[in-house]
């Protein structure tokens, strides 16, 4: 087997499968299978679960380009859309949880929450953006979009950092769960910030140096599933 | 994930004779206040764990309890931890016996009292009452016990004594959730005087009939209906009568978003939610929010302790 075919039809079956977990839990507690419940609460239960997935799902998206950097595994990256699409997933079902089940479809509250609360107020905004982002997520859609793909892709990062503050803002004392999430994110984007400067000082001496025109296709470009 | 809470607290099963002893001990004198009462009737020694009590008619709602595991299971007890599920789990083996109550402040009768001792004499009654968090979600409990006004005058508060104060164990050998600073440890709540005189303060030692579980605030909590559920304060070993109004522990923590008085009012929204609605904890999905009313449902009892009073300035 080859590396595509492994990819193809070891890997992202197991990180599809590992993905679903979350969801296939809360079924086993929505439907009381296997002994699961979801608790006094089950609404708030499934609230935090997804919201939470979503937000791990967001990190570990963010995590695949330093971890294949730093361990030297560049095809990790043909995994990265299916942990951003199911990071969307996820953020649209923990919404739905939210309007449906704990609001209960009134849409009034829904628009006083989102114009009064700003915890919610960010959180549907990072929802917002994802939607795009999850729209573009195809072959045809990069191949279309080319250099502005990237460009757009970079909403993730305002995106995962809103996706934090709406789950520090919300918690009532206890922050010590979303400090642990605005450390990583903290991590994963100083990363980048690290990197891109020293890339910006080697360009910079490279483009000293007498004949060299440009380097501007940067070391991280995406490679296309 | 279930959290299957056993009836009775492992901790109240102990094989023990000593352990044994101490709870019929315990048993015989919450039940003596009622014996009188109860001449035919008077049960053969309890089972374990179980009170004597009357149900209070006067005090009930139209709605049907929760079930005893929802009451037993989803805890705000942050002396146990911070998740609901935590306090069930890690209030187990909390020691509730021997257990001391200090009385201070401006009062006569001041000292250190058994809890034994406290209750004696103190018919148990059974009231029924609404239970609205902070965090916009209500039950309906079935609490026992009896009136703090009935306690809180043993002590015969002097006439400087304009509020009385509680305090929570400290013990985080015990209360795993004290070894961190999510409050200010103990935990601290007051009341007005005139509030906690008030007929429908309650102080309670049983859920369902039962001892209290350890997660709900073993061995003696108040509830405060009218008032957010971070007012009825567990496991009380310290009263104080002051003459100024005590600091508590969410106000301090946080004085934008938690007031001394914390009466349940739909108008007055926490900053970051609304408090128009709740969310009834056990209700069918779809069927669980409902309006809140004004002090929890007890207006017509209470709110004329607060008359010219801005609710939204004293939140």
């Amino acid at each position: 087997m080859n590396l595509t075919q492994r990819y193809r039809f070891i890997y992202k079956p197991l990180v599809f499968a590992a993905c679903l977990v979350p969801l296939v839990w809360l079924a086993c507690g929505a439907f009381g299978w296997f002994g699961e419940s979801l608790g006094a609460d089950p609404v708030k239960k499934l609230e935090h679960a997804c919201g939470k997935t979503a937000l791990n799902l967001l990190l570990l998206t963010l995590a695949v380009t330093p971890v294949r950097n730093l361990a030297g595994l560049p095809n990790l990256v043909r995994l990265r859309r299916m942990l951003g699409v199911f990071a969307f997933f996820y953020v649209v079902v923990h919404f739905s949880v939210y309007l449906v089940l704990d609001l209960e479809l009134n849409f009034h509250t829904l628009g006083a929450d989102i114009a009064k609360r700003p915890y919610i107020t960010i959180g549907f905004t990072a929802l917002l953006l994802l939607i795009p982002l999850a729209v573009t997520s195809t072959n045809g859609m990069m191949r279309r979009l080319g250099r502005r793909w990237q460009k757009l892709h970079r909403l993730v990062y305002v995106i995962a950092i809103l996706g934090v503050w709406h789950f520090y803002w919300q918690v009532k004392r206890d922050v010590r769960e979303p400090l642990v999430y605005i450390g990583i994110l903290a991590v994963l984007l100083g990363y980048r910030i690290v990197r891109q400067r020293r890339q910006a000082a080697v360009r910079a001496r490279a483009g000293a140096a007498p004949g060299v025109t440009s380097t501007c296709a940067p070391a991280t470009a995406p490679e296309r599933t | 994930m279930s959290t299957r809470v056993p009836r009775i607290a492992p901790s109240q099963i102990t094989p023990s004779e000593v352990y044994f002893n101490r709870r019929m001990l315990l048993a015989g004198a919450l039940m003596s206040g009622v014996s009188g009462l109860l001449p035919a009737a008077e049960p053969a020694p309890a089972t374990a764990g179980t009170l004597s009590y009357q149900r209070n008619p006067r005090y009930s709602v139209t709605e049907a309890p929760n079930k005893y595991e929802e009451i037993a299971g989803y805890n705000n007890f942050y002396e146990f931890g911070t998740d609901k599920d935590s306090p069930s789990e890690n209030a187990r083996n909390f020691k509730t016996k021997p257990w001391s109550v200090v009385v201070q402040g401006e009062a006569e009768v001041r000292g250190t009292f058994n809890l034994e001792d406290l209750l004696k004499g103190q018919a148990l009654e059974e009231r029924i009452y609404r239970f609205r968090c902070v965090e916009a979600w209500s039950l309906v409990v079935p609490w026992v016990g009896f009136p703090l006004s009935s306690l809180l005058a043993r002590f015969k508060p002097t006439s400087s004594a304009k509020y009385v104060e509680f305090t929570t164990l400290y013990d985080p050998r015990q209360m795993p959730g004290q070894r961190s600073a999510v409050l200010n440890w103990p935990y601290v709540e007051g009341l007005r005087m005139d509030e906690a005189m008030h007929p429908l303060a309650l102080m309670v030692v049983g859920l369902y009939g039962k001892v209290l579980p350890n997660q709900d605030g073993a061995p003696l909590r108040l509830i405060v209906p009218w008032k957010y559920g971070f007012k009825s304060i567990k496991s009380i070993v310290k009263i104080n009568f002051t003459a100024n109004q005590p600091r508590t522990a969410w106000n301090v923590a946080a004085p934008g978003e938690y007031g001394f008085y914390a009466n349940v009012n739909p108008q007055v929204d926490h900053p970051r939610w609304s408090q128009a609605t709740e969310r009834h904890i056990g209700a069918p999905f779809l069927a669980a929010r409902r309006p809140t009313l004004p002090f929890n449902g007890y207006a017509a009892e209470v709110a004329g302790l607060y008359q010219g009073m801005d609710l939204r300035r004293y939140f």
